[in-house]
């Protein structure tokens, strides 16, 4: 058994090798051994809870035995899981941190003896305030992923969920679990306690069933910040470091990343709370526009040629393509391109993927080396001096309307300039609109060639007309 | 007087969210999604919490309702832990470099 203090500073250290582990992600090439340090603050965590507890009764055993099962599943899932899914596994994952804190607090409120936090019926003011805290976010956390984690999976419909009062509901239950901490604090009884629980649950699937499915990957970073909060106020029930560091860490990661959705779709965090977007009104006035306007629509060939005799290419992906599994035929046209001299980039808006920085693991998983593949700011200019931009599976993220008309929903949000290209190739099924429900102006352009088809159908006969 | 032993609890977590506030706006957005499973990982610690609540039941009691309560937590906590690093490991492993690739 080794003392607290010597433990603190081991869960210091596990601490900072978290930190180190989230610096090591500032580059591609430092992000392995970023991971590395991780996986060894975690180790040095869980051996010196081992150590401190020191009774090693028969539990441990059990405690061993549990911890192999749970890591098995994990490493399995790890395995399996393809990479269009990571929005569905990073959201089930937060489910998992939500009730394990949900757990963790139980069981303190149980047995408060095991964590030095007085006795049942008396436990510390401060220790009963945190737990309790700990519980609540853990809850809305736990349920809040499970309904982004149907969401996404498809299992539940997208559409947001609205009925009147909705958020005057929340307002309620928000308020009324803070009554409860306060008569919890007061009277220490269980009951009260499984109330909270009960609330917060209820209030995490309230909170994000009037949430659309194009703010998903909003939801997913606001729930990867919940979960760390949630671990931060476990952390100070349990006084350790480790878990108030590392609760912070993610905590703060997660509010970052929902800043930048947020700003990425120019849509304030409040209103995506509010919720409500996708579920679309203003859909009558745009098949007027449909009718009125010529498009010009080409094949393969035509886009072929007109790549061909190009001197440099941006290709713009979207989630599109990764539902047609287009990314594979996407890397074999532009090894193609490139044969031929041609200098291909890629052009990546902050939301193309379904979750921050989806687009970017999906094309490093075809093979896309990274330095190819450009964020937003870095690539816009570049445009304008390029003969071809190929679209595929993005919609809204080209939408010239954002920058043109006020009274466009998306008005604000900050667009790829595709229609500075020379000429643009839009690979689409049809002309109906893209997520936000507008119609997307680039499709009337002159310089649009427009390319009805499945994505992955038709980038693998470009490849064939390449030849 | 003495300080509140909370007060410096408060302190770490503050100072925290500074270290991740600056950590995180320079991680590259390539990383984005890296970095959401790595953090799903480490917030796992809280498997301490869960160790000590399940090696708390007394050698006649192992499985009493607060230990059990520990036991499903180790095991939801070590799915993310093994499952969030590991994930994180196999997203990694695939950026490559454009030099890597032609050699």
């Amino acid at each position: 058994m080794i003392s607290a203090n010597l433990s603190a500073i081991f869960y210091l250290i596990s601490g900072i090798l978290f930190i180190l582990a989230l610096r090591g992600l500032s580059s591609p090439d430092t992000s392995r051994q970023g991971n590395y340090f991780g996986i060894a603050g975690m180790i040095i965590a869980i051996v010196v809870t081992f150590l401190s507890v020191g009774n090693f009764s028969a539990s441990l055993i059990y405690v061993v035995t549990f911890l192999l099962i749970g890591g098995a599943i994990g490493a399995f899932i790890a395995f399996k899981i393809p990479m269009t899914a990571m929005p569905e596994l990073v959201a089930g994952f937060h489910s998992l941190v939500g009730l394990a804190a949900v757990f963790v607090a139980i069981a303190a409120f149980l047995n408060p003896e095991a964590f030095n936090l007085g006795v049942v019926g008396g436990i510390k003011l401060a220790s009963l305030i945190e737990m309790s805290i700990g519980a609540a976010v853990g809850a809305i956390t736990f349920s809040g992923s499970i309904i982004a984690f149907l969401k996404l999976r498809g299992i539940m419909s997208g559409s947001p969920i609205t009925f009147g009062g909705q958020h005057f509901l929340n307002l309620i239950l928000g308020i009324g679990i803070f009554i409860l901490i306060y008569y919890l604090c007061i009277t220490q009884s269980a009951n009260i306690f499984w109330t909270v629980i009960m609330i917060s649950f209820l209030v995490g699937v309230l909170l994000i069933i009037p949430i659309g499915g194009a703010d998903m990957p909003v939801v997913i970073s606001m729930l990867n910040s919940y979960s760390g909060w949630a671990a931060a106020g476990i952390g100070f029930t349990l006084e350790n470091t480790a878990l108030i560091i590392t609760g912070a860490l993610v905590g703060s990661s997660g509010a970052i990343l929902s800043y930048i959705m947020c700003k990425a779709m120019n849509r304030s965090f409040v209103s995506v709370i509010l919720g409500g977007f996708g579920a679309d009104s203003s859909s009558s006035n745009t098949k007027e526009k449909q009718d009125q306007k010529p498009v010009k629509s080409g094949n393969a060939e035509d886009a072929a040629f007109l790549m061909k005799n190009a001197s440099s290419v941006i290709i713009v992906p979207g989630y599109g393509m990764a539902v047609a599994q287009a990314q594979h035929a996407l890397r074999e046209m532009v090894d193609k391109l490139k044969k031929n001299d041609i200098k291909v980039t890629y052009a990546i808006h902050p939301v193309a993927g379904r979750m921050p920085g989806h687009m970017n693991v999906l094309l490093a998983e075809a093979n896309v080396p990274y330095d190819e593949v450009f964020e937003l700011e870095d690539i816009n200019n570049d445009f304008a001096n390029s003969d071809v931009a190929f679209v595929i599976g993005a919609n809204d993220v080209t939408n010239p309307v954002a920058k043109t008309d006020p009274k466009s929903p998306i008005f604000g949000m900050p667009v790829l300039d595709v229609e500075k290209c020379k000429s643009v190739l839009f690979v689409k099924r049809s002309l109906s609109p893209g997520y936000a429900g507008i119609d997307n102006e680039l499709f009337y352009k002159d310089n649009t060639l427009m390319l009805f088809a499945d994505a992955k159908k038709m980038t693998e006969d470009i490849v064939k007309n390449l030849d | 007087m003495e300080i509140d032993p909370f007060i410096f609890r408060l302190s770490i977590f503050i100072l925290s969210i500074f270290i991740g506030y600056y950590v995180v706006w320079s991680v590259t957005p390539s990383l984005h999604t890296p970095l959401m499973s790595v953090t799903n990982a480490i917030s796992s610690v809280i498997i301490v919490g869960a160790i000590i609540a399940a090696l708390a039941g007394s050698s006649e009691s192992i499985f009493d309702i607060s230990s059990i309560f520990g036991f499903l937590a180790i095991v939801l906590a070590a799915i993310n832990i093994f499952g969030g690093f590991l994930v994180t490991q196999r997203m990694l492993q695939m950026y490559k470099k454009k030099k890597d690739k032609k050699k």
